[in-house]
């Protein structure tokens, strides 16, 4: 019995390899690229000089503008739509749900594509207003990672702690901000940690419609193109580090079936 | 009153969801190239979509590296969370926690540093389509195991001791007993593995080779040209997409029963 034991768990073998190999090397070397200079040299400069530099910290700077703008446009938009979905009765509610995350499904260049026509047709030129556009395309295209998390959280909201509010005399209003509210934060922050980082590091919204300014993500492309690995690393690591802090802070609050939402609809 | 009020609020997200979707549509057939003039109706995106060769092989290509990178990932994702479900604390311990990474990791830096790794410190050939394919392993094998895992923990445990003191190999037990129950969550992975690959622009621009293209690394590509009729072609394509993607939330829809609905919706069967 103690040798088939010892089989089956064998069966993680190649996906351990796999991942040391993939996941936990790939790690070692920015680390290591990280803390050496061009001659093999262990340093700090190349962190010194992203924190010193006005144009690094001036990216990190407009990618948490960036960031936190996105967050708060999903949050305001995706509240509601959760909310209104989950507490109401609707009859289809599961179809209505699915028509809501179904663009996560569409190749998000495409969807972008999509909206920069749009845009265009509404704005003239889409350089007046880089900020906002990429604001509008963020919220585009993670929108459908805010709602879900935040639905399943409300959707298994204990019904008779609201009908105890109401008993205590406390009226809508009320209940939503003293009981659905705070029940519903550990679906928020997972979507927050849905969107927030992505928003941080993805230059091709951006890109796409016709913003130039760099943003995190960009940042690490074009020390990559300029075979400067040193440099780049140092940013992979900062937004690693951010991304260290960022889930174990949220690891604390965050709901963990909402967490996985990325999969939420296919998952059954 | 109130119940008016939400549908009015729920209709009124929708549309500004799809609208950019479907004016493309609509565009897409006709022969103008600018949103705004319609002129007269014809399937000639359609046409260039499907004859044009460089769109023939890229719509391919990504297709064949969408499956096969999911079959791979399904595969090794699979074994990993049946043999970590039956490993001690350690295994547990390396591959639960080094999974995480890449699921919580933003892109960039997962593409950035796999691709200094293979490329730059193991001497990989890009145009061997070895870091391509390893790339969207990474990305999705995760995913495939953080949707086995659920299932393996709802599993009746007797079931496969009920097998072997029936007289089936340990093998044979795994592969009869344990995976029909572990099953709609392989698939559920596989469907996951195949979206994220679709969807992937970060870790194949990272690490493709120059001459080939996905659909992500195509559109940007085409956004920063100005061939009218590749763009137009585009928007066909987009509409093709879109046009899949409602037909299979509709059959998924049809064939699943009531309670797969609603589990679908709310991952309730999970907990």
């Amino acid at each position: 019995m103690n040798r088939l034991h010892f089989q089956r768990s064998q069966l993680c073998i190649p996906y351990g390899l796999f991942l040391v190999c993939f996941v936990f090397a790939p790690l070692v070397v920015i680390i290591y690229y990280a803390f050496t200079d061009g001659e093999g040299r262990l340093t700090l400069a190349n962190l010194t000089s992203f924190f010193s530099s006005p144009n690094t910290i001036g990216t990190l700077a407009y990618s948490l503008g960036i960031a936190v703008a996105t967050t708060c446009c999903c949050l305001l938009l995706a509240y509601p739509i959760a909310y209104i979905l989950a507490r109401s009765r609707f009859k289809h509610k599961a179809v209505i749900l699915m028509v809501f995350v179904m663009p996560m499904w569409i190749n998000f260049t495409l969807r972008i594509t999509a909206l920069k026509e749009i845009l265009t047709v509404i704005e003239g030129n889409l350089a007046y207003h880089p900020f906002l556009n990429t604001l509008i395309g963020m919220t585009y295209d993670f929108l459908p990672f805010m709602i879900l998390p935040i639905y399943t959280t409300l959707e298994k909201l204990d019904n008779s702690l609201l009908e105890a509010a109401a008993d205590l005399g406390a009226d809508t209003v009320r209940t939503f901000l003293k009981v659905t509210f705070p029940l519903s934060v550990p679906g928020i922050i997972s979507g927050i940690v849905m969107v927030f980082l992505p928003s941080m590091t993805n230059y091709v919204v951006l890109d796409m419609l016709y913003n130039s300014t760099y943003i995190m993500g960009s940042l690490i492309g074009a020390y990559f193109s300029a075979y400067d690995w040193h440099n780049g690393s140092m940013i992979a690591l900062i937004l690693l580090g951010i991304i260290l802090v960022f889930t174990m802070f949220t690891n604390r609050y965050a709901d963990e079936d909402a967490g996985s939402s990325r999969g939420g609809v296919l998952g059954s | 009153m109130r119940k008016t009020f939400y549908i009015i609020f729920l209709s009124f997200m929708m549309v500004l969801l799809y609208l950019p979707i479907l004016v493309l549509a609509v565009y897409s057939f006709t022969d103008s190239a600018n949103i705004g003039a319609i002129r007269g109706f014809s399937v000639q995106n359609y046409v260039t979509l499907f004859k044009k060769p460089e769109l023939r092989d890229m719509i391919a290509g990504t297709l064949i590296l969408a499956v096969g990178s999911a079959f791979i990932s399904t595969v090794l994702g699979t074994l990993g969370a049946v043999g970590v479900f039956y490993s001690g604390r350690f295994g547990n311990l390396v591959v639960g926690s080094l999974n995480k990474v890449p699921v919580v990791n933003a892109e960039v830096v997962t593409a950035f540093s796999l691709c200094i790794l293979l490329i730059g410190a193991c001497g990989v050939d890009k145009s061997s389509f070895v870091s391509l394919v390893i790339g969207h392993v990474v990305l999705e094998a995760p995913f495939v195991y953080v949707s086995v895992v659920p299932k393996l923990k709802q599993m009746d445990n007797s079931l496969y001791e009920a097998a072997l003191d029936l007289g089936a190999s340990p093998a044979m037990a795994l592969r009869r007993v344990v995976l029909p129950q572990i099953f709609p969550g392989v698939v559920s992975g596989f469907a996951l593995a195949v979206t994220l690959s679709l969807d992937d622009y970060f870790i194949t621009s990272y690490t493709k080779p120059a001459t080939f293209d996905t659909i992500s690394t195509y559109v940007v590509n085409a956004t920063r040209g100005s061939q009218t009729e590749i763009k137009t072609a585009l928007w066909a394509l987009s509409t093709i997409i879109f046009a899949v993607v409602v037909g299979m939330v509709i059959l998924m829809n049809l064939t699943g029963n009531k309670n797969e609905k609603r589990a679908g919706a709310g991952n309730e069967k999970d907990r």
